[in-house]
């Protein structure tokens, strides 16, 4: 199996490689992009960077603008405004095939006339490769997505799994700088795009290309990328490597976009060195870490993952406004969803909220779970909350 | 709930009598093509003697000829220009006059042909044209190409848009594109619509008495005039060979569309 | 500029050729129809005055526009011919259309509910006898229905009938024709739309405590009602101006107006009558050619 595809061979294939960026410059820039559908703007002021090598994904519920983004760099769709930088040339008025870019598409758009074999070779043709050179690089890329022996079959004599491997394959033959992937493993069930996962994260590891991929699954997301850029409305909300997104989200929709989360609307009272006071209606007084920018409003909101609040029958020793403060709040076990490595428990708030908590089952038998209608103590530490501007 | 049961005894008895409407009269007909009696209803056991009449009818022969370089030219342009009419329709988006266009190719479906033969013989007699083998295979051209924009038209429309997008995404200007990609998906349409465009030439009685010229007059024509006459033994025959010839196109033109695509969809007649 | 927009350019040119020949084959025609049907008839070669001659100037011209009637129109409108035959071809094509649906409902229905892959067999066997020549299915029921023919024999034979029957020259065979030669126009678009509906929902009416024929009336029927639209508008048309079917079948004492044109044209040689026949009749099929068209366009661009 011929794994390593060295890079200068790569670099030779695109011409001598005078589209690539300077030394420090980003593969790929993105200036206030903009894209406008009748009245909808699809598109509204995106700007981004990535780098050369990166696996970036771009997470966003359906609608969010992400595949419109992913179309324009691939040149189905051209910006209303701004401009799409490749290596420092402007790209963003060239037509599809004219961009050193390819797209592996949703539902593959593998050609049904044409074996695994020409599929993988299309791309090639049209770039004017000798006949030898195309069959020496499709047998590479047929080994490279282990599909040998499959080389004469029709998409329709394949398994989902393998039609994915021949996009990807016909996708990387033409070895583009920028690899796109809308929703590559979304017609995969559960189990084949666990594996897949891994092995699209260690083909691109290899490669040393740079994948964009789009996705609204955020799971997929925080797998795979190295960098995530959640878009809501048309808008890149954050950028962000997928813990820093997980535990220093940037808004309350992206705490709550991203995961689980509870969510206190209150007001600050008081500030004490690091630490931040802030009432809440339903939580009562909470005591939470001044973020690393601090804030300038007063009505803010408490986030806290289920997974950092802890339960117990009796409250943890505290004492407000110290140091070690602890949050603890009383409750009632309202709700238990057992889900098997893990248990969520929903905490009925004396103050009259919910707050839930999610434990993980690392016993057996369960001695220490509680029931429903038990009183319980919630309790999490300042440096598990994040504080957003509500 | 198996699929089968869902077939009530209505159904079935349904089916088989409309099959049967539809089947029974050409199965009759062929059959008394190779009656020996003259009588049309007495059997007089097998025999080919009407064919042999046929081939010795030099103007049915003749008529016979006109129809099918009739229906082959006006087949051959109608398929080339029905199929750039459905391009444009399916993915030229909006463009000026776009509905008139669309109207113009939708009306002569159901249009009654007696008015299509007639204004296009107006037409010809204001030009001054001399009428026969030219002007049929107009007035056949206009008429079938719209069946072949609607059948080319319905399978572009199904097919998906994302594999032209990944052939320019490769390397292929949108023109290429088509060429590499589109045109091989949609020959099975184009096919059918070639066949479809020869039959209906092969088939049309009015818009060809319209449209024709004295001493050019094509097989439906002289079939009509005949049959007018009372019915002969020699029109069975001669409708049956009409029938095996589009049999033959058929099967001809469904096994090449296969092989040109043998990704099982077949392409729908209409 | 979209992606869809970048194919839209090379695009728009293929409309180009067939766009010239329909406006010079299609549309241009009409325009001839209208002008001679305002014209006089005269023995003369082409048998109508005024002939416009553009070289002739502008006098002459002006002389030929003045001599445009619409006295073809007033005959069409007072003689009861003309008017008789406009009503005749509407009532055949009503009944046509009614026969039609209730013949063609049950075998489409039928069509749709066969297991999958024997759907496609009997749209096959549904569309094959359609590309057998039209003369010939017509042909085929002449042979059958003369006087000595099979139908007569057969009743004869059974005893339910003493003596031959009349069925040449008649209505019914008319109606027969009709019906035989459009039988696939009505099925396929009913097919097309019963075949789309989910069994699922007969299902869930059916759970619901419907009995099998209020499941077919109150849920089945509605929802196939696009098909039933579309095959109506695809039979009644072209019935309206047909020519072949009644001419061979239907007795000659009362016309409909293609035959009517026809005459018209070919034995009376009145070709200004015989256009403003034809005017009088597309304005007729004004209002159902809209509705057909629309529906067609709409199911067309539906699939995109």
């Amino acid at each position: 199996m011929t794994d390593e595809l060295p890079r200068a061979n790569v670099a030779a294939d695109r011409g001598g490689g005078d589209a690539f960026p300077a030394e420090g410059q980003p593969l790929l820039r993105i200036e206030g992009v903009a894209k406008t559908f009748g009245t909808f703007r699809a598109v509204d002021g995106v700007s981004l960077d990535i780098n050369s090598g990166e696996f970036f994904a771009l997470l966003g519920p359906s609608g969010c603008g992400k595949t419109t983004l992913l179309r324009m760099l691939a040149g189905f769709e051209a910006p209303d405004e701004g401009r799409i930088l490749l290596g420092g040339k402007d790209i963003a008025q060239a037509l599809p095939h004219e961009r050193p870019i390819n797209m592996m598409f949703q539902n593959y758009a593998l050609f049904p006339h044409l074996s695994v074999r020409d599929n993988i070779a299309f791309g090639l043709k049209r770039a004017g490769m000798h006949r030898a050179d195309i069959a020496t690089r499709v047998a590479e890329m047929v080994a490279l997505v282990k599909l040998e022996g499959l080389e004469k079959r029709k998409p329709d004599q394949l398994s989902g799994g393998q039609r994915q491997r021949v996009a990807l394959a016909r996708a990387l033959a033409r070895r583009p700088q920028l690899l796109l992937l809308d929703e590559p493993l979304a017609a995969l069930d559960k189990k084949l795009r666990e594996s897949t996962q891994g092995e699209l994260m260690e083909l691109q590891r290899r490669l040393g290309m740079t994948f964009i991929i789009v996705t609204h699954d955020q799971e997929e997301a925080m797998t795979m990328a190295s960098r995530i850029g959640v878009m809501n409305a048309g808008k890149l909300a954050q950028v962000a490597s997928p813990r820093e997104l997980y535990e220093a989200p940037r808004s309350r929709w992206i705490a709550e976009f991203v995961g689980d989360v509870n969510l206190f609307d209150g007001e600050l009272k008081l500030r004490d060195g690091h630490r931040l006071v802030i009432a809440t209606r339903e939580a009562g007084t909470l005591v939470v870490a001044e973020p690393r920018e601090p804030v300038s409003q007063t009505k803010l909101s408490v986030a806290i993952r289920p997974e950092k609040v802890k339960l117990s029958h009796r409250g943890p020793v505290s004492e407000a406004g110290h140091e070690t403060a602890i949050n603890s709040l009383d409750g009632v076990v309202a709700d238990i969803c057992y889900l098997g490595g893990i248990s969520t428990y929903k905490v009925k708030l004396d103050g009259g909220g919910i707050v839930q908590a999610s434990v993980a089952n690392s016993a057996r038998l369960d001695v220490d779970a509680y029931s429903l209608n038990q009183r319980v103590v919630a309790w999490f530490t300042p440096d598990d909350c994040v504080v957003l501007s509500s | 709930m198996s699929e089968a049961s869902r077939l009530s005894r209505f159904n079935i008895a349904s089916l088989a009598l409309g099959l049967a409407f539809l089947y029974l009269p050409i199965l009759i007909l062929v059959i008394y093509s190779f009656n020996a009696s003259r009588l049309v209803t007495v059997w007089g056991g097998w025999s080919l003697r009407w064919y042999y009449e046929f081939f010795g009818d030099r103007a049915m022969i003749e008529a016979a000829w006109m129809s099918l370089r009739v229906a082959v030219s006006s087949a051959n342009i109608a398929t080339l220009l029905g199929t750039l009419a459905a391009v444009a329709l399916s993915r030229g988006e909006r463009f000026r006059g776009r509905t008139l266009f669309s109207g113009m190719l939708y009306a002569p479906l159901v249009m009654p042909e007696v008015i299509a033969g007639l204004s296009l013989l107006l037409l010809f007699v204001a030009l001054n044209a001399e009428r026969g083998f030219w002007t049929v295979t107009i007035a056949h051209t206009t008429l079938t190409m719209c069946f072949v924009a609607v059948i080319v038209q319905s399978r572009l429309g199904s097919l998906d848009r994302s594999l032209e997008e990944a052939a320019m995404d490769l390397g292929c200007n949108p023109v290429r594109a088509f060429v590499a990609v589109t045109l091989p998906l949609i020959a099975p349409a184009i096919v059918a619509g070639w066949m479809l465009a020869f039959t209906l030439s092969l088939d049309d009685l009015v818009i060809a008495s319209f449209t024709t010229g004295p001493g050019s007059a094509t097989l439906p024509i002289r079939i009509y005039s005949e049959v007018r006459l009372g019915v002969k033994p020699e029109i069975n025959a001669i409708c049956t060979l009409v029938i095996a010839l589009i049999a033959v196109v058929i099967v001809i033109a469904s096994l090449a569309s296969k092989l040109s695509s043998s990704q099982g969809e077949s392409a729908a007649p209409l | 500029m979209s992606g869809r927009r970048i194919f839209a350019r090379p695009a728009r040119f293929a409309a180009i050729a067939p766009y010239v020949w329909m406006v010079l084959f299609f549309l241009v025609p009409f325009g001839f129809v209208l002008k001679i049907s305002l014209s006089q008839t005269a023995i003369a070669q082409p048998p109508y005055e005024p002939v416009f001659d553009l070289m002739a100037g502008w006098e002459v011209l002006k002389a030929a526009f003045a001599a445009l009637s619409l006295d073809n129109f007033k005959l069409l409108v007072s003689d009861d011919i003309y008017v008789f035959a406009y009503v005749r071809s509407l009532t055949v094509a009503v009944t046509a259309s009614a026969l039609l649906l209730m013949i063609g409902y049950p075998i489409a229905y039928g069509m749709a509910r066969l297991p999958r892959r024997w759907q496609g067999v009997a749209m096959v066997l549904v569309i094959v006898p359609f590309w057998t020549s039209f003369l010939i299915r017509i042909y085929a029921w002449i042979n059958i229905l003369q006087h000595d023919g099979l139908l007569n024999q057969i009743l004869l034979a059974l005893h339910l009938v003493s003596q031959p029957v009349v069925w040449l020259s008649t209505d019914s065979a008319m109606y027969i024709g009709i019906v035989y030669s459009y039988l696939p126009f009505m099925i396929l678009p009913l097919y097309a739309t019963l075949a789309k509906m989910e069994p699922v929902l007969e299902e869930a009416a059916s759970d619901l405590g419907a009995p099998p024929w209020r499941v077919f009336w109150l849920v089945t029927f509605p929802l196939s009602l696009p098909g039933v639209g579309a095959g109506v508008l695809l039979c009644f048309i072209p019935i309206v101006g047909e020519f072949v079917i009644p001419d061979l079948l239907a007795g000659s004492n009362s016309l409909m107006i293609g035959q009517t044109l026809w005459l018209e044209f070919f034995t009376n040689k009145d070709w200004p009558v015989a256009s403003a026949a034809a005017m009088v009749l597309l304005v007729v099929l004004l209002v159902p050619l809209l509705l057909y068209e629309r529906l067609q366009k709409r199911q067309l661009e539906q699939g995109r």
